[in-house]
């Protein structure tokens, strides 16, 4: 039996009598659902849906069956303490674990409109990749000029008019806020710029390709408080224009730029909400622990 | 005026600092002696062999043939012999070489299988070069009929050297950083495009450092051209590989036979006449010029390429 029926027989099990997946599983599913009325409510459609979602590292479960919706075009974040699971999540959007032998997904990620399941194995994860842009803890930039970092991933598509990627290249600059620092040095190295400037170029090298969703891992750990204020205000500036999901350990960061909330604990998603509502009005004690302080 | 009373335990505590200084010192100077050691040997070496060829060491030398008289004698044959080897061993070896390593790095997936074969690349880098010699006579020379030619010598030198240049730039491609890869990645590149793109470029440097650091080895090798049968004594040249009429290039040069500098130098040393020491003293100068100027410009290369990267 291939993995995809294991899939497709454990999905239908559910779907034919909810109590088998136990009383965890309904109560999350009752969550998704009042959740994704609500977004309804907010005029905003459904960008993924994670179901019953789990990943392995050999024989350890990182991810427990989780339940969730992104919606579209709004910032979307996960915290949780260190090991939770929230950046092994985070890459299975985008398909990163398929580079790390022995790993392994189950259940799906459903992204809309066109209802793909983005880790089913008959999905090739570089077309995924093509349509999810990602941005990574530590600025990356490749050691090429800044121009072509910000054209590779046109370059990777096959983009070959000059004029066109030059027009792609100054619109993802100025849509990553860098387009007036860099405007005059575009073809000095990416590595020949600050840590928070390299940083706001690799989201410029993610935007170029207009990626669907974008994910961030944990975008500003590496970076001073005054580069973080900017990169948020980047992000909170992308609402409206592109999904974003992003995991961050700060817990001011997730309130400052984000619509959504989910807050993972031990590869469990326990508690997905409106930002505002969670951070104030949490509905379970250990999320309650957890942004008070008590641990983490 | 305040009075500064000083710690006791603060003494006990700088003897102890200095104590413990004193093994950093030790070791710069067993460094430093280790250091000056080798190179002084091969200084010595070196100026031992350039004083005893100066008088050979001219112009008539590198353009005369070999010769029965010492004083007649010259390397054309050899210098040309190792030069075009070493064209042939180069542009086989790194091809295969460099795609032998970016395959074990980057594509093959890490089972026993692998491990088996990347444990034997390491090791036949230590397999003596005779052995090399022997496969070499046997394949290359009668099985592929190439006979005692350029293309044996050359295939036999890169097959010395390819354990060198797959274990080189295994670790320079290793030392790309994976979030380079994976920024690639992310953006939609396939594995080859990571690979064109990132990594080989990346690792230039410790490849190409590699591949020199290999023909140092080769240039230098004797025993296993012995063995396939190259001439001691010529005196003609291959056919040039440059020729007047179209298609302008030839390589009839790769199935002439030949003779090299290491071979030249073991035949005028075996010689009783004197007058022969100081012809293979100067050849062995020259020889060790090349290596030391091969490996100058692998220590450029590598300059070169880590000041335009640093991650």
């Amino acid at each position: 039996m291939t993995e995809n029926q294991v899939q497709a027989a454990t999905g239908a099990a559910v779907a034919v009598s909810p109590k088998s997946g136990g009383g965890r599983v309904e109560t999350e599913r009752l969550k998704v659902a009042v959740y994704g009325e609500r977004a309804a409510a907010a005029g905003n459609s459904v960008k993924a849906r994670a179901s019953k979602m789990s990943f392995y590292y050999g024989s350890v479960q990182a991810l427990k069956s989780l339940d969730m919706e992104i919606s579209d075009k709004q910032v979307t974040a996960l915290i949780g303490p260190s090991g939770c699971g929230k950046s092994t999540f985070l890459r299975c959007f985008n398909r990163m674990h398929d580079l790390t032998p022995m790993t392994r997904y189950e259940g799906s990620i459903r992204l809309f409109p066109d209802d793909i399941d983005l880790i089913a194995k008959d999905v090739d994860p570089i077309e995924v990749r093509m349509r999810i842009g990602m941005v990574f803890q530590k600025p990356n930039p490749f050691p090429k000029s800044i121009f072509e970092n910000v054209a590779y991933g046109l370059r990777v598509r096959g983009m070959r008019s000059k004029a066109q990627i030059e027009e792609q290249v100054e619109k993802a600059l100025r849509e990553a806020a860098i387009w007036d620092e860099v405007k005059d040095r575009l073809h000095t190295s990416g590595l020949s710029l600050s840590g928070g400037q390299q940083q706001r170029v690799c989201i410029a090298r993610a935007l170029a390709t207009n990626p669907e969703i974008l994910l961030f891992d944990e975008p500003t750990s590496a970076l001073d408080p005054i580069a973080t204020a900017r990169i948020e205000e980047l992000i909170t500036g992308l609402r409206g224009r592109v999904t974003v999901l992003i995991v961050t350990h700060n817990m001011q960061q997730a309130a400052r730029v984000s619509d959504y909330t989910a807050f993972m604990y031990l590869g469990e998603l326990v508690e997905f909400d409106v930002t505002s509502k969670l951070f104030t009005n949490p509905a379970k004690k250990a999320t309650e622990d957890y942004i008070t302080g008590r641990y983490g | 005026m305040a009075v500064v009373t000083e710690d006791p335990s603060i003494h006990a505590l700088r003897a102890d600092v200095s104590r413990r200084k004193l093994f950093d010192l030790a070791f710069v100077i067993i460094g430093l002696v280790v250091l000056f050691a080798s190179l002084l040997v091969l200084l010595v070496l070196f100026l031992d062999l350039v004083m005893q060829g100066a008088p050979r060491l001219n112009w008539d030398f590198f353009t005369s043939y070999a010769s029965r008289k010492p004083e007649n004698a010259g390397i054309l044959a050899a210098w040309i012999g190792t030069t075009l080897i070493m064209v042939v061993t180069a542009c086989v070896a790194m091809p295969i070489g460099v795609a032998a390593a970016i395959y074990l790095e980057e594509y093959a997936p890490k089972n026993w299988f692998t491990s088996i074969i990347e444990i034997n690349v390491t090791n036949l880098a230590g397999v003596p070069s005779i052995i090399y010699g022997l496969l070499a006579l046997g394949l290359f020379v009668y099985k592929f009929s190439l006979g005692q030619s350029i293309a044996a010598a050359g295939l036999t030198l890169a097959l010395l050297i390819l354990p060198i240049v797959i274990v080189a730039t295994r670790e320079a491609v290793r030392a790309v950083p994976r979030t380079i890869r994976e920024a690639a990645y992310a953006l939609g590149a396939t594995r080859w495009e990571v690979t064109a793109h990132h990594v080989l470029p990346n690792s230039m440097g410790g490849v190409l450092t590699g591949m020199i650091i290999g023909l140092s080895r080769a240039i230098g090798e004797t025993a296993p051209i012995i063995t396939i049968g190259a001439l001691s004594f010529i005196a003609f040249l291959p056919s040039p590989p440059l020729t007047a009429e179209f298609p302008f290039l030839s390589f009839a040069w790769l199935r002439d036979s030949f003779t090299a500098m290491p071979i030249q130098m073991f035949n005028w040393v075996s010689r009783p006449d004197p007058g022969f020491r100081v012809n293979a003293a100067a050849a062995g100068a020259i020889l060790l010029g090349m290596t030391l100027l091969m490996n100058g410009v692998a220590i450029w290369l590598r300059y070169r390429f880590r000041k335009r990267i640093n991650w």
